[in-house]
């Protein structure tokens, strides 16, 4: 930016006229749709308004009242906590990927397994899931109490998603089943398969075992791969949550499930407090973007190593 | 003897590496003519590459069964007498693996519901958003990658700046103009606000970015239009990127749940994600009907994945190195 202050002999009109003609139909929705919106979420987080009555100006009466909101930071929390799911998911990627990574016969049927949650619509697997954690009648009850009698235990399962303690860890499990062999084992596979041979075998010149072959050439050649996923995955996931809190908990139970963007819903549209809502909307644009950032940080200085 | 006791190494420094030495066809070839030291090293190494191929394959055949077991039991569910998911089955199999074919529990939860109805509305929509965002982002990635117009850089950067702003923020506003509209509870709804994103125009003008210039200069020389270039020169070279943002956009739609949730109340325009949300809100206890329509939601896609995984995964790899 900046450094082209373009001579005007560089444009020609035919050229500007057409390359607007292209642009018009994507500008035009773009503006409507996401600049406009984002101007007008900014300044509807400094009003209250219910859509019934007119908008009040209220000044930073939103933001005060979302930092004294107990509520908002016991979502916070429940949104970091469900995070947890993405270093066992990626680990388990990993794992995954170096596993296919040997050219074994079957790896393309591997893969496609692997892939099936990703693939399937998440309503439909939240649902599935939901069953399958019924304390009663689901199947991994069933199982955990089926157990018990072959090793001579009385062995019951817990609640899953009707007790307040094992809720998110049930919403961890399902995440990690669903994303372990999706995006991010196909993302590592790729850069395993970028790594350069010769690395691996100067290693076993100085004699370096799979272990140590492994932390010495390996993981630091896919870093980059990682941080990539992680930072998508933590941007991801403070906007994640809402479509199983939906299905399968309600939020509940006692708020246990509820996450910043369940929350967001529930108050723009189940209460009408839409000034609050886009408050919230913002907070959560703030810690994306500080993420974001940190990103872009990366690459650029990584661009060329 | 010089040869052989470098070739002595290479075995043992592929067996460390867990590569398989017999494969090779260097090796193949010393075999022949092996010694006795060379053909102990080789019963070994064969050992214990079959060792760790069993190993992986082992582990490798955990993780998909657990990821097919949830599918399977689905399955099964959805094939039994209604109220006999509730009785305790005798043994373990009997929960897993389907010995009933209940098939009518399909024909019941198809018509519960108006299923069909819920195909037709996301097919329609999944197809609108996706024609018009791979057309229009291919536009205006071409007007960025290639044309040259005042202003250029700083609506690109505009593009940059907002991409990352989470949907989260839009949503409300853009709830409150489609209200304004009168278009809340229209196909408009969940179509128009999806149809245009800077994601799409981002990743086709990084993808135009590298196609070879020399083809538009000679058709320019020629006399060519420029619809002509992007229509004739640009995007049949552009297959790969445009594919991959067709799955994606289309996929995205299919799935999209939340949108659709807020701007939607007529049962008859659902799309199938809050179709079966609304099914589950009615039949919530009945859980035949319940798996029987979610077997029907995912296995369209699930067809057309394994179908097609070999260019979907080409497709990770393309948005994600780009990404």
């Amino acid at each position: 930016m900046g450094k082209k202050r373009l001579d005007q002999y560089d444009y020609n009109w035919p050229e500007t006229i057409a390359a607007y003609g292209f642009l018009s139909p994507n500008l035009a929705g773009f503006f409507l749709f996401t600049t406009i919106p984002v101007i007008a979420s900014l300044v509807l987080s400094f009003m209250q308004w219910n859509l019934l009555t007119d908008p009040e100006f209220v000044g930073l009466a939103n933001f005060i009242e979302l930092v004294r909101d107990p509520l908002f930071w016991k979502y916070c929390w429940n949104t970091v906590y469900l995070m947890a799911a993405i270093p066992i998911s990626m680990a388990g990627s990993l794992i995954l990927a170096l596993a296919l990574n040997q050219k074994l016969k079957g790896e393309v049927i591997f893969r496609t397994v692997y892939f099936l949650p990703t693939i399937s619509s998440g309503v439909a697997i939240f649902i599935l899931w939901k069953l399958i954690y019924n304390p009663e009648f689901g199947v991994l009850n069933t199982m955990i109490s089926k157990i018990g009698d072959i090793i001579g235990l009385s062995l019951t399962g817990p609640q899953w998603l009707q007790d307040e303690a094992w809720a998110k860890p049930a919403l961890i499990i399902m995440g990690v089943w669903q994303t372990v062999g999706g995006y991010n084992m196909v993302l590592y596979l790729a850069a395993l398969q970028g790594v350069p041979r010769d690395f691996y075998d100067a290693a076993e010149v100085d004699g370096a075992n799979s272990w140590q072959k492994f932390w010495a050439v390996t993981w630091p050649q896919i870093s980059p791969t990682t941080f990539f996923i992680a930072i998508m995955s933590v941007i991801g996931g403070f906007q994640a949550g809402f479509d199983p809190a939906y299905i399968m908990t309600g939020g509940g139970p006692n708020g246990s499930t509820t996450t910043l963007i369940f929350y967001l819903w529930s108050e723009a549209f189940k209460w009408n407090r839409m000034g609050y809502a886009a408050a919230l909307a913002w907070v959560l644009f703030l810690i994306v973007f500080v993420f974001t950032l940190i990103q872009w940080r990366f690459f650029s200085k990584k661009v060329h190593y | 003897m010089s040869i052989e006791r470098n070739l002595t190494d290479k075995v043992t420094a592929m067996t460390k590496n867990g590569e398989t030495p017999g494969a090779t066809a260097e090796t193949d070839a010393f075999d022949k003519k092996r010694p006795l030291t060379i053909s102990q090293i080789r019963a070994s190494t064969r050992n214990k590459k079959v060792l760790k191929r069993g190993g992986s394959y082992l582990f490798l055949l955990a993780g998909a069964i657990t990821m097919v077991a949830p599918f399977l039991w689905m399955l099964t569910t959805s094939l039994k007498e209604p109220g006999a998911v509730f009785s305790f089955q005798k043994n373990w199999w009997e929960e897993w693996l389907p010995f009933s074919f209940h098939w009518e529990n399909y024909v019941k939860a198809w018509h519960v519901v108006p299923f069909g109805r819920f195909y037709l509305n996301s097919i329609f929509v999944a197809v609108c958003v996706t024609a018009a965002q791979v057309l229009t982002s291919a536009m205006a990635a071409y007007s960025f990658a290639r044309l040259n117009f005042p202003g250029r850089d700083k609506i690109f950067f505009g593009y940059l700046a907002t991409m990352m702003v989470p949907g989260a923020v839009t949503m409300i506003p853009v709830f409150i103009l489609l209200r304004y509209l009168g278009w809340i509870d229209t196909y408009k709804a969940m179509i128009l606000p999806a149809a245009f994103t800077a994601y799409g125009t981002f990743m086709l003008r990084q993808f135009f970015l590298t196609l070879p210039k020399d083809l538009e200069d000679a058709a320019k020389i020629d006399g060519c239009s420029y619809f002509r270039i992007f229509w004739q020169i640009i995007l049949p070279l552009s297959k790969p990127a445009l594919a991959t943002l067709t799955t994606f956009t289309f996929m995205g739609t299919w799935m999209s749940f939340m949108w659709p949730l807020i701007v939607m109340n007529t049962h008859e325009k659902f799309t199938l994600p809050i179709g079966l949300a609304y099914f589950q809100s009615l039949h919530g206890t009945n859980w035949t009907y319940l798996m029987a329509g979610s077997m029907m939601m995912i296995l369209p896609i699930l067809l057309v994945f394994i179908f097609n995984q070999r260019f979907f995964v080409e497709g990770i790899k393309l948005s994600g190195i780009k990404g």
